[in-house]
C-alpha cells in the first residue's frame, strides 16, 4: 500500500497539480489577452473597447465565454462527424500541451527534459493539423482555401524558425530551454542576435496566424477562413488555441531572447522581484508587439507572403546560422 | 490515360460577404487561388426607382435620389436638381449655389474617407476606417444642421436648396477644414508609404487611359489612368465656375494610383468648401419662382396667394414643359447623369439614372483575370462600388 501511494499515487497527484498551476494561469491569460487585445486596438483607433460588463470590462471575457457556450453547435450536413469535431479539440490540445516543457522561473518546469526546444518545435509544427483537418472537413470551399493557405504558410516559417533556433542554440550549447535561459545571465540574445530576433518574431506572427498574415482566416478574403462553419465550443475552441499559441510564441520569443525570467539587471531593486513575474512581463509585452502589428499593418497577399518565407527569411537565416558558427569558432566562443 | 478537362473551381463570393460592399454576387472561377473569370452578378438591391419616380411628382422624386448611392446623397440631388432645373428653364439665386457647392464638397469628403478607409480594411488594415468614421462623423453632423437628416437628407430641391445655412455652421466648418488635413496625413501614415499596402496595391487591377475610356469609367477611377476628366472644370455647374481647385490625376491606372487621387481629391475639396464659403453671397437661398419653389411659411399667414401656392405645390406638384434633357454632375464616384423625359405633366415620363458604379462593376471581369483572390478584393475596393445606385 505504501509502496503504491510513494511510487504511484503521490506523483500523480504532484503532476496533477503542477498541470493545474500552469494551466488555469494560461487559461485566465488567454481569457484576458482577448479583453487586452481589444483595449489595446481600441486605444489605438481612439474608441474605448468593452466596458460595460464588469468595471472597465474585466467581466467582458467571461460574458463571450457564456454566450459562446449557450451557442447550438452546428454541423453542416456535408462535413465528415468525426474529423470535424476532432479537429477543434486538437488544435486546442497542443496549444495546451506545449507549456509543459516551458520554464517559468528557476527549476519551475512541469518537464525539464533535455530535448525541450525540439519538443517545442515538433508540437508547435502539428498545430497545422488542426486547421488542415478543420478545413478539409468542413466541406466547404472557403475553409478548404484557409486550410491550404495555412498548411503552405505554417511550412514555409517553421523553416526560418529553425535556423533561428538553431543559431541560439549555438551559442547555448544545449537543447535543454532551462539552459537556454541561464545562458543569457550575460547579455540577452536579443542584442547580439538581434536580426535573428526579428526573423523570430515575424515568423511567430506567420506560425500563429496573427496580422499581418492572418491569411487562412483572412476576413475580407476568405469570410473567416479554416473556421466559417464551425460554431459555440467548437468555434470556442480553435480560439482559444489560438490565443494560446501567441501566449506560446511571445514565451518562445522570451526564452529564447529576452532571457525568460531574468531580470535585465543583476542588481537590487530588480532581483528582488520573483522570476515568474519576470517572465509574464516579458511575455506581455511581446503580446503588446503582437496587437501593435495587428492594429497598424495590412494583410498580405498569399504569394508575397511566401515569397517573403523563402527568398527572404530562409537565406537570411541560413547566412546567420553560418556567420555565427564561424563567429564562434574563429574567436574560440564555443559553449563547452 | 484518357485526356482530362480540369473543371476550374468556382467560389461564390458574396452577397453574404464581408468583402462584398452590400449586395455584390462575385461568382469566380479559379485555377488555385488565380482568378480566371469574374462574374458579378446584380439586382440584389434592385427596388425600381426609376419605375418609382414616373409614379411620383418632381418635388417627391427628390428622395429616391439620396437612396441610389447612399454614402454620396446630396451629389444625386444635385443632378436631378440640374436636369428638372434645366427643363423648367429655371435661375437658381447664387447664394444656393454656392451652398450647393459646398455641400457637394462635403459629400465629397464623406465618400471618399467611407472609400479609402473601407479599401483600407478589405487589405486588411482596419485603423484607418476607425479615423475615418470620425471625422465622417462630424461632416454628418452638418448634414443635419442644414437639412435635418444625416443621410437622406433631401436638401438640393430644385430651384436651389430646402432651408438657409443655420447660424454659425460657417465658422464651425472653417474650423473643421483647418483640423481635417491633420487627419488625413494620419491616414497616409498608416497607408501611403506602406510596404505592405503598397505590395498590395501598386500593379494591381491596372487599367490603361484608352481602355478605362472604352469601358465607361469616370470620376477618380479614370483619373487615376491619367485623364483628366472632371465634369466640374470641363462643364463647370452651379458656381463650380469660380472655384480655384486642381484636377487630379494619377499616372499608372493601378488600385494604388486610384488611392492617392482619391487623397488628393479630399484635399482639393477642402479648398473648394473654404472658397464656397468665403465667397458666399447673400441673398435668397431658392428660385422666387413661386410656381416652382414654395413660400416662406410667414409669407403664407399673410397672403392669400402664397398659401394657394403653398396648397398646389404641396398636392398637385408643378408642371414641367415636355421635352428631354440629360444633367450630370461629378459625384464622388464618377459622373452620375439623370435623363428625364417630361411630357408636360406633374410627373417625369421617364426618368433614366447614369450611374457611374456600373462601368465599373462591368469592368471586374477585365481587371480581375490573372489576379489572385486576394486583388479581386482589393480592386473592388478600388473601385468604389455601392449597389444602391447600380442596382436601383
Amino acid at each position: 500500500m505504501a509502496d503504491f501511494w510513494d511510487g504511484y499515487a503521490l506523483p500523480t497527484i504532484i503532476i496533477l497539480a503542477q498541470i493545474l498551476a500552469i494551466m488555469v494561469p494560461l487559461l485566465v491569460a488567454v481569457a484576458y489577452l482577448t479583453l487586452a487585445e481589444r483595449k489595446v486596438i481600441a486605444g489605438m483607433q481612439m474608441r474605448t473597447g468593452p466596458a460595460k460588463v464588469g468595471p472597465f470590462g474585466l467581466l467582458q471575457p467571461l460574458a463571450d465565454g457564456l454566450k459562446l457556450f449557450g451557442k447550438e453547435t452546428i454541423l453542416p450536413a456535408g462535413a465528415n462527424r468525426l474529423v470535424f469535431i476532432m479537429a477543434p479539440m486538437l488544435t486546442f490540445v497542443l496549444a495546451m500541451v506545449a507549456w509543459a516543457v516551458i520554464p517559468v522561473g528557476d527549476g519551475m518546469v512541469i518537464a525539464d527534459i533535455n530535448v525541450g526546444i525540439l519538443y517545442l518545435f515538433a508540437i508547435s509544427s502539428l498545430g497545422v493539423y488542426g486547421i488542415i483537418m478543420a478545413g478539409w472537413a468542413s466541406n466547404s470551399k472557403y475553409p478548404f482555401l484557409g486550410a491550404l493557405r495555412s498548411a503552405a504558410q505554417m511550412v514555409s516559417y517553421e523553416v526560418s524558425i529553425g535556423f533561428v533556433i538553431i543559431t541560439v542554440l549555438l551559442c547555448v550549447g544545449s537543447l535543454n530551454l532551462s539552459d537556454i535561459v541561464n545562458a543569457q545571465k550575460t547579455v540577452w540574445f536579443a542584442i547580439p542576435l538581434l536580426p535573428m530576433f526579428v526573423v523570430f518574431f515575424i515568423s511567430a506572427l506567420a506560425e500563429t496566424n496573427r496580422a499581418p498574415f492572418d491569411l487562412p482566416e483572412g476576413e475580407s478574403e476568405l469570410v473567416a477562413g479554416y473556421f466559417v462553419e464551425y460554431s459555440s465550443m467548437s468555434f470556442a475552441l480553435f480560439f482559444l488555441g489560438e490565443y494560446a499559441n501567441m501566449i506560446l510564441m511571445s514565451a518562445m520569443t522570451t526564452i529564447l531572447f529576452l532571457g525568460g525570467w531574468l531580470p535585465p539587471f543583476d542588481i537590487a531593486p530588480l532581483n528582488w522581484i520573483p522570476g515568474p513575474i519576470w517572465f509574464a512581463l516579458k511575455i506581455a509585452l511581446v503580446l503588446f508587439l503582437f496587437l501593435w502589428v495587428r492594429a497598424t499593418f495590412p494583410r498580405y497577399r498569399y504569394d508575397q507572403l511566401m515569397r517573403l518565407g523563402w527568398k527572404v527569411f530562409l537565406p537570411l537565416s541560413l547566412v546567420w546560422v553560418i556567420l555565427t558558427a564561424g563567429v564562434l569558432v574563429a574567436f574560440d566562443w564555443l559553449p563547452a | 490515360m484518357a485526356e482530362m478537362t480540369i473543371k476550374p473551381m468556382t467560389l461564390n463570393f458574396g452577397p453574404q460577404h464581408p468583402a462584398a460592399h452590400g449586395v455584390l454576387r462575385l461568382v469566380l472561377e479559379m485555377d488555385g487561388e488565380v482568378i480566371e473569370r469574374a462574374d458579378p452578378h446584380i439586382g440584389l438591391l434592385h427596388r425600381g426607382t426609376e419605375k418609382l419616380i414616373e409614379y411620383k411628382t418632381y418635388l417627391q422624386a427628390v428622395p429616391y435620389f439620396d437612396r441610389l448611392d447612399y454614402v454620396s446623397p446630396m451629389c444625386q440631388e444635385h443632378a436631378y436638381a440640374l436636369a428638372v432645373e434645366k427643363l423648367l428653364g429655371l435661375e437658381v439665386p447664387a447664394r444656393a449655389q454656392y451652398i450647393r457647392v459646398l455641400f457637394s464638397e462635403v459629400t465629397r469628403i464623406l465618400n471618399h474617407l467611407l472609400n479609402i478607409t473601407t479599401f483600407a480594411l478589405d487589405v486588411g488594415a482596419m485603423t484607418p476606417l476607425l479615423w475615418g468614421f470620425e471625422e465622417r462623423e462630424k461632416l454628418m453632423e452638418f448634414y443635419e444642421r442644414v437639412s435635418g437628416a444625416r443621410l437622406h437628407s433631401a436638401y438640393f430641391r430644385p430651384g436651389g436648396v430646402h432651408q438657409d445655412l443655420p447660424a454659425g455652421i460657417a465658422d464651425d466648418m472653417l474650423a473643421w477644414i483647418e483640423s481635417f488635413p491633420k487627419i488625413i496625413d494620419d491616414i497616409e501614415s498608416l497607408l501611403t508609404e506602406n510596404r505592405i499596402f503598397k505590395q498590395r496595391t501598386v500593379d494591381i487591377g491596372v487599367i490603361s487611359a484608352a481602355e478605362a475610356q472604352a469601358w465607361g469609367f469616370s470620376g477618380p477611377s479614370l483619373r487615376a489612368s491619367d485623364v483628366a476628366w472632371d465634369l466640374r472644370k470641363s462643364q463647370p455647374y452651379d458656381a463650380y465656375a469660380d472655384m480655384d481647385f486642381d484636377v487630379v490625376i494619377g499616372k499608372t491606372g493601378d488600385c494604388y494610383a486610384r488611392y492617392l487621387v482619391r487623397m488628393e481629391e479630399m484635399r482639393q475639396s477642402l479648398k473648394i468648401m473654404r472658397q464656397a464659403i468665403e465667397k458666399m453671397p447673400s441673398g435668397p437661398i431658392k428660385s422666387l419662382d413661386r410656381k416652382v419653389s414654395p413660400p416662406k411659411r410667414g409669407e403664407m399667414k399673410q397672403s392669400m396667394e402664397a398659401l394657394i401656392h403653398h396648397f398646389k405645390l404641396y398636392t398637385e406638384g408643378y408642371h414641367v414643359p415636355a421635352g428631354e434633357t440629360y444633367a450630370a454632375v461629378e459625384a464622388p464616384k464618377g459622373e452620375f447623369g439623370v435623363f428625364i423625359v417630361a411630357d408636360g405633366s406633374n410627373r417625369p415620363y421617364r426618368c433614366h439614372i447614369r450611374a457611374p458604379g456600373y462601368p465599373f462593376l462591368a469592368a471586374m471581369d477585365f481587371l480581375c483575370k490573372g489576379h489572385m483572390l486576394a486583388d479581386s478584393v482589393a480592386i473592388l475596393g478600388s473601385l468604389d462600388i455601392v449597389f444602391g445606385e447600380i442596382d436601383r
